[in-house]
């Protein structure tokens, strides 16, 4: 046993160091005011209607985000599935190829992309199109997150459906299924497990990002991450900055633990 | 009996490989049908022609004489029983069997029925909410049948259904099956590389090498009288050597001439001889014909397996029998008329006789 522990001391330390001091420390904030006294003021800040508007802006595009993904991801895992090794390979190249780019410069792109005078609106005018305003909006926003978070929705609905076999596909059809029936009663409930892990991690990330809004939504549209770190970075006000992302936690955490109920195989558990 | 489905001139080729080439057959109402061949013979890929799931690259399938070609798999009137049972894993038994006829829009009455009778036919009742994860080998098997067989297809292809049990199990089933069969009525196209299984179940084997027919017949005509060197090697274990014709009815092996009861091979020609090794007649030296020294022994049950070399020619002859003799012992080998049988000597290669035992 003890040699064991030993094992799993590295582990230990970078948990105690990364995780359980930051939280105990946001913990620590988001719970006193700046005269170190006890408050929940900072964590009921939430229901402020300016940070209640964030949230449900945030819940929103991250919603809409996590759909298109879902909508781009799970068709194409199945015609990966389907398709021959070499083509297979070459798929997936192509999708974890952006991920090879820093996430900043990707998303920098995206803006040089939209701008106003941008390359997508000359190449509009060009073809005698009004051009369109595209940046600073919330569907830019959407298109950002998407972009950036695709990959982390199709890896992991692929790498379940792979592992599908052959034959119990073929067994749906031989007993009279259509490709929809075959979708909707083998894939999908077989395939719980990947789109719950792809769900989470476009979701969460959607849900908490500063800088795509940062950067396609012009400063003007504020998610509730942009609030969270303004107020770290402008207002200098770390305890409400912390309060307000105790209550993004704990808003993750029942978020995870409701999708974990479709996940009945409790594989690729998330907690 | 009524002609029920027929394949005419399939090609199939995978890649550069050509699986099967010009492959016609014709399978009647209520056989009981089995491919038979070494793995990678084509006999699978004729199984998924006709399931529905390989296209084939030329030739037409005809289901009570319509054209099936072109008609994916949910709409034949046929049903497969897959090599590892390919249930649905998040179902419990009862789902896996009324899948088709939920599909199909079945009642709940009837389905509720339906579940119950194939159950009872496979002898597992009881275990309507039972996971799939929770049965054996064999209960899965059974359960992959009951599955198939609710839907009252025509015909029921199995591919090497039993494949993954153990030998007693497979022995067992092996009766469950041509119960099954007789109780359906029903037609079975079953695929395997099993000889056993084949000669024990089928009415019709037709044995497949390279993607070409090697031989089709009952059982008994496989066996007795194999076509040409693959089947007598593939069908059990024999002796195939080379000989000569002499006339009708006199063949000339290891420089000894026997009487056999073939005919119309023609004067002083080139042939194999196919003895299956309990056919060979071990007898004192001076008693028989061939003489030989006794190489090895091994007991297998009912007989002894011996290898015998022959002093003539080194041929090394593989013959059963009840006595024992000992290693070294000095012998002579005998085999009487209606035990020879002959063959052409192959005229492609695709009629060689490959080394499968021994």
């Amino acid at each position: 046993m003890t040699s064991k522990k030993a094992l799993a001391t590295p582990f230990m330390i970078w948990i105690v160091a990364g995780t359980i001091i930051p939280i105990g420390a946001i913990a620590y904030y988001g719970l006193t005011d700046r005269n170190d006294r006890f408050t929940l003021e900072n964590v009921l800040a939430i229901g402020n209607s300016v940070h209640l508007q964030a949230l449900w802006l945030s819940v929103l595009l991250a919603l809409i985000s996590t759909v298109i993904c879902f909508l781009i991801a799970y068709p194409l895992a199945i015609i990966m599935k389907n398709s021959n090794f070499g083509k297979r390979g070459f798929m997936i190249f192509l999708f974890i190829l952006p991920m090879w780019m820093n996430f900043l410069l990707r998303t920098m792109a995206w803006q040089v992309l939209l701008e106003k005078n941008g390359v997508i609106n000359g190449m509009l005018e060009a073809i005698g199109l009004p051009g369109q305003e595209i940046i600073n909006t919330l569907s830019a926003i959407v298109l950002g997150m998407v972009y950036d978070f695709l990959p982390f929705m199709i890896l992991p609905i692929y790498n379940v459906i792979s592992k599908i076999d052959d034959s119990i596909i073929e067994a749906a059809y031989d007993l009279g299924a259509s490709t929809s029936e075959v979708i909707t009663q083998i894939y999908l409930p077989l395939s719980v497990p990947g789109i719950v892990s792809g769900v989470n991690m476009v979701f969460i990330p959607s849900l908490t990002t500063f800088v795509i809004s940062n950067m396609l939504g012009g400063g003007k549209i504020n998610l509730i991450g942009n609030i969270i770190e303004q107020e770290f970075t402008v207002s200098s006000n770390w305890n409400l900055g912390s309060g307000l992302s105790l209550v993004m936690m704990l808003f993750i955490v029942v978020s995870m633990i409701f999708l974990e109920r479709f996940d009945k195989t409790g594989e690729d558990s998330f907690i | 009996m009524k002609e029920l489905i027929k394949l005419e001139h399939i090609t199939k080729n995978f890649g550069n490989l050509r699986v099967l080439d010009d492959f016609s057959l014709t399978v009647h109402e209520n056989e009981f049908i089995t491919l038979l061949g070494p793995s990678g013979c084509g006999k699978t890929t004729i199984l998924r022609i006709l399931g529905g799931f390989e296209t084939a690259d030329e030739g037409k399938i005809f289901f009570e004489e319509k054209d099936i070609t072109d008609l994916p798999a949910n709409k034949r009137n046929l049903n497969t029983v897959f090599q590892k049972y390919a249930l649905f894993p998040h179902m419990n038994v009862k789902a896996n069997i009324a899948f088709g006829l939920k599909i199909n829009g079945k009642s709940q009455k009837y389905i509720d029925d339906k579940v119950d009778y194939a159950l009872n036919l496979v002898n597992l009742k009881g275990f309507e909410n039972r996971s799939i994860d929770k049965l054996s080998g064999g209960q899965q098997q059974r359960i992959a049948m009951a599955r198939a067989i609710v839907n009252e297809p025509k015909v029921l292809l199995l591919d090497e259904p039993l494949g993954a049990l153990d030998l007693k199990l497979r022995q067992e089933m092996q009766y469950e099956l041509i119960r099954l069969k007789k109780e359906l009525g029903i037609t079975f196209i079953y695929v395997t590389h099993d000889q056993e299984e084949a000669l024990t179940m089928s009415d019709k084997v037709i044995v497949i090498n390279d993607g070409y027919i090697q031989q089709m017949g009952t059982p008994e005509e496989i066996y007795n009288e194999p076509e040409n060197a693959f089947v007598a090697d593939f069908i059990g274990d024999s002796n195939i050597i080379g000989g000569t014709m002499i006339k009708d009815r006199l063949v000339k092996i290891n420089g000894h001439e026997f009487p056999c009861i073939d005919e119309g091979f023609g004067n002083n020609k080139l042939v194999d001889v196919v003895i299956r090794p309990e056919d060979v007649i071990v007898r004192e030296r001076g008693a028989g014909k061939i003489n030989g020294t006794v190489l090895t022994r091994v007991f297998i049950g009912v007989h002894y397996e011996m290898l015998i070399k022959s002093e003539e020619n080194e041929y090394e002859w593989l013959v059963q029998c009840y006595e024992k003799y000992d290693i070294g012992e000095k012998v002579s080998l005998d085999v009487i008329p209606s035990n020879i049988q002959i063959m052409n000597k192959p005229t492609s290669s695709d009629e060689e006789a490959i080394d499968l035992d021994i």
